[in-house]
């Protein structure tokens, strides 16, 4: 019985904020026109926009003043190219990931993109708001020949030290911030770490066994030199199906 | 042999008084810069501040994390999905497995697929119990920050118990490492739900004693109120969660509001706010909220459902491509992981958004014109886990 009423609160409660995340992406679109080049919601879940690069400021401007989402959640980038080394195992069995192509195009998630970098924000509503906790997803492409976006710092203070962060971690400046420095890396730190072109060097030196080449069980005939793959003798179990 | 004791005591004394150290520099014309840190013991770990002062008080303020990071949003990209949270275990150590709840509960979004009831249940009462175990410690540690030592020791003498609990459950007292995609890696044992109502009773006689020792202090009362006053506004636009948002009189709560994959709905308990968003309110909304995760954990014990504590999962795990965030209401406050799947075996990005970062980036606009003896009480009071600064 009481599965059957929570499941039937679950299915209104979902259609229910899925007409107020439509809701919302109407007022942006209608706020902002033409700057909305691309929007996705999961019904229940989440909503996510994407501005052009011009009407960064104004969106999150439009969604704290006019839409009420006061609550500065996070704002960070990512880096969508895929990474040279795929996961740095020896393996190729369960590397798991598709071989490193640069002339591939670059394939971006949730309402689309064209730039390698994306900046995301996301933002939500907080009681009193009439519907607490609905929230959105800013998204911006950024060109790798020019990487700068407006800071929002203006808008929610917490942006602050997230622009600081994303700034080091992927290289992208914000115009208006009023002071750009490192956040987290010392200050002669060279490259922006979480680029999937920065080598993670720990993996380079001395590369992950993966789960399926790890060494020997006893018993097994040894091969090659044990030393070298103590990690994954907690995995070895995984090797012998 | 005694000479090598007695080295070894000297080199002990060395360490304390390098942990404790507060480095003062001079400057010629424009006052003075205090350098608070990296190892002070106000700052749980090594996080900087560097004040500038006017006579006693602040003119402005500067905080320099960064002296723990770790790295693990890029580590997280070399990693499976179940090897990752033995990563974010040690992002807030203190309550370790509430950790491993938001990240789960994306990955498990984007798989489709939902834990058995018993699995969440179980899942609601850890996730509490970290909570406990988290801020036990702060309200323990809140006296040594004032000069009161005694709260300290009533912390660590009931906050054991409550590790006793989790590690029975997860064999592990501060990293459990034991949420897994799809359910948990185990059951309870035998006789844990009497002896967890136990340790519950033991944690609200806790949280009596620390109310009448120190909230009714007049001297804690003196140093707390009026001092490091958030406003609402402010607290938002800075992306304050947890208690301290709470403190400032915003009655949000990710438990109640959040909708996520835990229990808390199905229990009867209050959100406490305070209006005042003072260094008394946020230590008075934690006192509350440690009251009602106790009550919370008794009627989950009371109401666990059986049934397994696994759903069916594939061997080997594979996110199917798409983006996901879960949030959760953390000891700390919010805490997410914005997880970015193209299918793999492991994550492609994750961003994780922790409760410790957004909330410190408000002391630089806090430490504005405050005293100095206060900077301490007011970090104390908005509490930080360095890890979770610095992740």
């Amino acid at each position: 019985m009481a599965d059957a009423s929570d499941t039937a609160e679950g299915t209104v409660a979902e259609a229910e904020t899925d007409e107020a995340r439509q809701h919302v992406l109407d007022d942006l679109t209608g706020a902002l026109g033409d700057a909305v080049v691309g929007s996705h919601i999961v019904p229940g879940r989440g909503l996510w926009v994407r501005v052009t690069r011009d009407a960064w400021v104004t969106a999150a401007e439009v969604a704290k003043l006019r839409l009420g989402f006061t609550f500065f959640d996070f704002l960070s980038g990512i880096d969508w190219m895929p990474s040279p080394w795929g996961r740095y195992e020896d393996s190729t069995v369960d590397d798991g990931v598709t071989p490193f192509d640069p002339t591939a195009l670059v394939e971006t998630g949730l309402a689309g993109g064209d730039t390698r970098f994306q900046v995301m924000c996301r933002l939500a509503s907080v009681r009193p708001h009439p519907a607490p906790h609905l929230n959105v997803v800013l998204k911006v492409d950024v060109p790798d020949d020019d990487l700068r976006l407006d800071s929002l710092v203006r808008l929610y203070g917490g942006a602050n030290w997230h622009e600081r962060e994303c700034w080091e971690m992927f290289g992208i400046t914000f115009d208006g911030h009023p002071g750009l420095r490192h956040l987290y890396l010392p200050g002669e730190f060279e490259g922006h770490p979480l680029r999937k072109d920065f080598p993670l060097l720990a993996r380079l030196v001395k590369p992950w066994p993966g789960i399926v080449d790890v060494e020997p069980m006893p018993g097994e005939a040894a091969s090659g030199d044990t030393g070298d793959n103590g990690d994954g003798a907690g995995d070895a179990e995984g090797g012998d199906t | 042999m005694t000479a090598i004791t007695e080295r070894q005591q000297l080199a002990y004394v060395d360490a304390q008084a390098a942990d404790a150290r507060v480095n003062v520099e001079v400057e010629t014309d424009e006052g003075m810069v205090l350098n608070i840190g990296p190892q002070h013991p106000a700052t749980h770990g090594t996080l900087r501040i560097t004040a500038k002062l006017d006579g006693e008080q602040v003119v402005w303020a500067d905080v320099v994390p960064g002296y723990m990071h770790r790295g693990y949003e890029k580590l997280t990209e070399v990693r499976t999905y179940p090897q990752v949270t033995t990563l974010i275990n040690r992002i807030d150590w203190l309550g370790s497995f509430a950790n491993e709840v938001p990240f789960i509960l994306a990955a498990e979004q984007l798989m489709e697929i939902e834990a058995p009831p018993r699995a969440q249940a179980i899942r609601t009462i850890l996730f509490e119990m970290a909570r406990l175990a988290n801020i036990v410690l702060f309200l323990g540690d809140l006296g040594v920050q004032l000069g009161a030592v005694t709260p300290a020791f009533f912390a660590f003498r009931d906050r054991e118990h409550v590790l006793d609990q989790i590690e029975s459950v997860t064999g592990g007292r501060f990293h459990p490492n034991f949420d897994r995609i799809g359910g948990l890696k185990d059951d309870l044992p035998k006789g844990w739900l009497a002896d967890t109502k136990a340790v519950m009773s033991r944690i609200r006689g806790f949280c009596d004693e620390i109310e009448t020792l120190l909230f009714g202090n007049e001297i804690f009362e003196a140093r707390t109120r009026g001092v490091g006053v958030i406003p609402a506004e402010v607290a938002l636009s800075y992306g304050l969660s947890g208690a301290n948002l709470r403190a400032s009189g915003v009655d949000w709560d990710l438990r109640r509001d959040g909708g996520t994959g835990l229990l808390h709905d199905q229990v009867d308990w209050k959100v406490w706010t305070h209006p005042d968003g003072d260094s008394f309110a946020r230590c008075w909304v934690r006192l509350q909220e440690t009251r009602e995760a106790t009550l919370m954990i008794d009627q989950l014990c009371d109401g666990l459902p059986g049934g397994p504590i696994m759903a069916k999962v594939p061997r080997i795990i594979k996110v199917p491509a798409g983006e996901a965030y879960v949030e959760t209401e953390n000891p700390l406050g919010a805490m997410g992981y914005y997880i970015v799947s193209k299918g793999d075996l492991g994550p492609f990005r994750v961003k994780i958004r922790s409760a410790s970062f957004s909330n410190i980036s408000v002391v630089p606009w806090l430490l504005k014109g405050v005293y100095v003896p206060d900077i301490i009480t007011i970090l104390a009071s908005l509490y930080f886990i360095l890890g979770d600064i610095d992740r």
